[in-house]
């Protein structure tokens, strides 16, 4: 199958000033100016199928949003190749935009003033949306998130989640085969979350569109991604499915068990995460899980045993611990 | 061409729409825009009145006739400013307005050519009120008339372009105030903004021919209210048309550098 996303050692560097504090330091920038030579990016590689959805995960600064302007033609890359859907995205070309969409959490394009039924009008403009088309579309969406009573008031009497299901059903009136969504449940309660993701998830199913989500909470990309890139420091991390991500990276398993007795001293098995009532969660080592297994079934009464991966996000954590130096 | 027309009219229902929800807050816009014709007006009068009610042949009716139609031609001149390009770079709006499959300069062309509609509509009452009370010597001929509707709306797109391409400055330095207060400066005298350009030293007028300035202001004022020739006219359209062009091939040429200096600093 041919990819629609095909990265070769993308990278973007920037040159940023910077000097040290106070008077003495600014007054010598005026005549010399220093720069340091960021890595936003730094020779990543990958490809991604048509339909498939990918979480792009990474720490603060990693790269992620950087990478995701790159794919979307905002950036020009510093070196390497990008190309999505046979596009070079920095040429920029009318037909290349009109097949994707980039949805950033904490920024708008709807009109603050007017209903989002106005400004969607001229997203239908703008991309050239047969008006039938145009209404048969907007309405599935609007009855998707279920938002028929907000679209008619204007935008900035909506709450934060409520705008965020605006902002989505703008950005993919034009049915974009690409979406790049960086950070879409960012500030959003669990409720309107759990409907954006729905949303997305549909979407990807009736229309085969492909996408590549960045997000900090785990609960988006458990639900959504199959497959998982890491970008940490600008380099890729990590490619893989979540499973995989978490026999990588995490040193950790998670043991469960139910205690007839509750009066035991269990620090000798492990980590004591938490209890409830006789049921008791415990973090071990991963290389020592089958020990500890069997000493806990040898030497207690214990039922319902089981084991498994650590949390997805004490895994993301460890793998946000990775030095610099460990992905040079 | 029809898409493009589409586009326009779309933008410009979405911009009248959006300055509809605030027409107090333009009005109060316009008329603290009036403060600055009105002095100019009563200024000049009062030196025409001393000098025997004439100053380089402008009567006070004239001077009022150029000062209430300045009122005009100064709100078709509020276009995107250079502010407004540090604004939506910081704020991360450029980066949206780019995912767009269109150029920004169109759907700013197109949103102020809206916030026009809605300005002229609300300046008519004013300029009705400025009549009463300065009495304007103002009799233009249907040609003149004609010319004018044209003038103002070439002065728009000029002073679009020219402050589009302050703008493009951003996306090398981030901040691009003080290139525009220098612009400014010179817009003031070189324009018909201060004062009438006949009012001026011929060398001055000699000079500000080389720029766009005038044919942003002291053109569309003048084709209403001087005596000019249907040559000078048509002239005067021909040289507003020259600037359009000359402008959108400087946008572009500039553009493309631009757009790959776009570090998208603010999202």
């Amino acid at each position: 199958m041919t990819s629609v996303i095909s990265l070769q050692k993308l990278a973007k560097h920037y040159q940023v000033p910077e000097r040290e504090a106070g008077l003495k330091a600014a007054a010598k920038g005026l005549f010399k100016r220093q720069y340091k030579n960021v890595k936003a990016v730094d020779e990543i590689s990958f490809e991604i199928q048509p339909g498939e959805v990918v979480g792009f995960l990474g720490p603060n600064g990693a790269g992620k949003t950087t990478t995701l302007k790159m794919l979307s033609g905002l950036l020009h890359p510093t070196s390497g190749t990008a190309s999505v859907l046979g596009f070079e995205p920095a040429r920029r070309s009318h037909d290349f935009l009109r097949q994707i969409t980039l949805v950033m959490g904490n920024r708008n394009q709807l009109s603050w003033d007017l209903p989002a039924l106005d400004s969607f009008d001229l997203q239908r403009a703008i991309y050239s949306i047969p008006a039938n088309e145009f209404k048969s579309r907007r309405d599935e969406f609007i009855e998707i998130l279920e938002v028929g009573d907000l679209v008619q008031k204007p935008v900035r009497n909506l709450s934060l989640g409520e705008r965020m299901k605006m902002e989505i059903v703008g950005a993919l009136l034009h049915k974009p085969k690409i979406l790049f969504l960086d950070e879409p449940t960012l500030g959003l309660d669990v409720t309107m979350q759990k409907r954006i993701r729905t949303f997305i998830a549909e979407y990807n199913k009736r229309y085969g569109a492909t996408v590549l989500l960045t997000s900090h909470y785990m609960a988006d990309v458990e639900a959504l991604c199959k497959r998982i890139i890491v970008i940490h420091h600008g380099k890729l991390l990590f490619d893989g499915n979540l499973s995989q991500l978490a026999e990588k990276f995490s040193a950790f398993k998670t043991i469960g068990f139910t205690l007839d007795n509750s009066n035991v001293d269990l620090s000798q098995f492990g980590e004591v995460v938490s209890t409830d009532g006789a049921r008791v969660v415990m973090r071990v080592p991963k290389e020592k899980t089958s020990a500890i297994t069997s000493r806990l079934l040898n030497d207690l009464a214990v039922e319902d045993l089981t084991v498994e991966a650590a949390p997805i996000e004490d895994v993301i954590e460890s793998v946000f611990a990775v030095k610099k130096e460990a992905v040079e | 061409m029809k898409r493009y027309f589409d586009i326009y009219r779309s933008m410009m229902k979405l911009s009248i729409l959006e300055q509809w929800q605030y027409p107090v807050a333009n009005y109060f816009y316009m008329i603290g825009m009036i403060a600055e014709p009105v002095i100019y007006m009563v200024v000049w009068s009062t030196v025409a009145n001393q000098q025997g009610g004439v100053v380089g042949g402008y009567t006070p009716g004239q001077f009022a006739a150029y000062y209430i139609v300045w009122t005009l031609v100064r709100s078709m001149n509020v276009v995107f400013t250079p502010y407004g390009w540090e604004w939506r770079i910081r704020q991360g709006q450029l980066s949206m307005s780019l995912m767009r499959p269109l150029h920004p300069l169109h759907s700013d062309v197109a949103y102020f050519a809206g916030w026009k509609v809605v300005v002229i509509l609300l300046w008519l009452p004013l300029a009705f009120a400025l009549t009463l009370i300065f009495k304007p010597d103002l009799n233009p001929t249907w040609i003149e008339i004609v010319v004018f509707f044209f003038a103002i709306w070439f002065a728009y797109l000029i002073r679009t372009m020219t402050l589009t391409l302050i703008g493009l400055v951003t996306f090398w330095t981030t901040r691009v105030s003080a290139l525009f207060e220098l612009y400014f400066a010179a817009e003031l005298i070189l324009s018909g903004r201060l004062v009438p350009l006949s009012l001026m030293p011929a060398w001055i007028q000699d000079f500000a021919w080389f720029f766009p300035f005038q044919w942003a202001f002291g053109f569309p004022i003048e084709s209403l209210v001087g005596n000019m020739t249907p040559n000078e006219l048509l002239r005067g359209l021909g040289m507003q048309l020259a600037w359009i062009i000359f402008g959108v091939i400087l946008v572009n040429i500039i553009w493309k550098f631009a757009i790959r200096k776009f570090s998208a600093v603010g999202g």
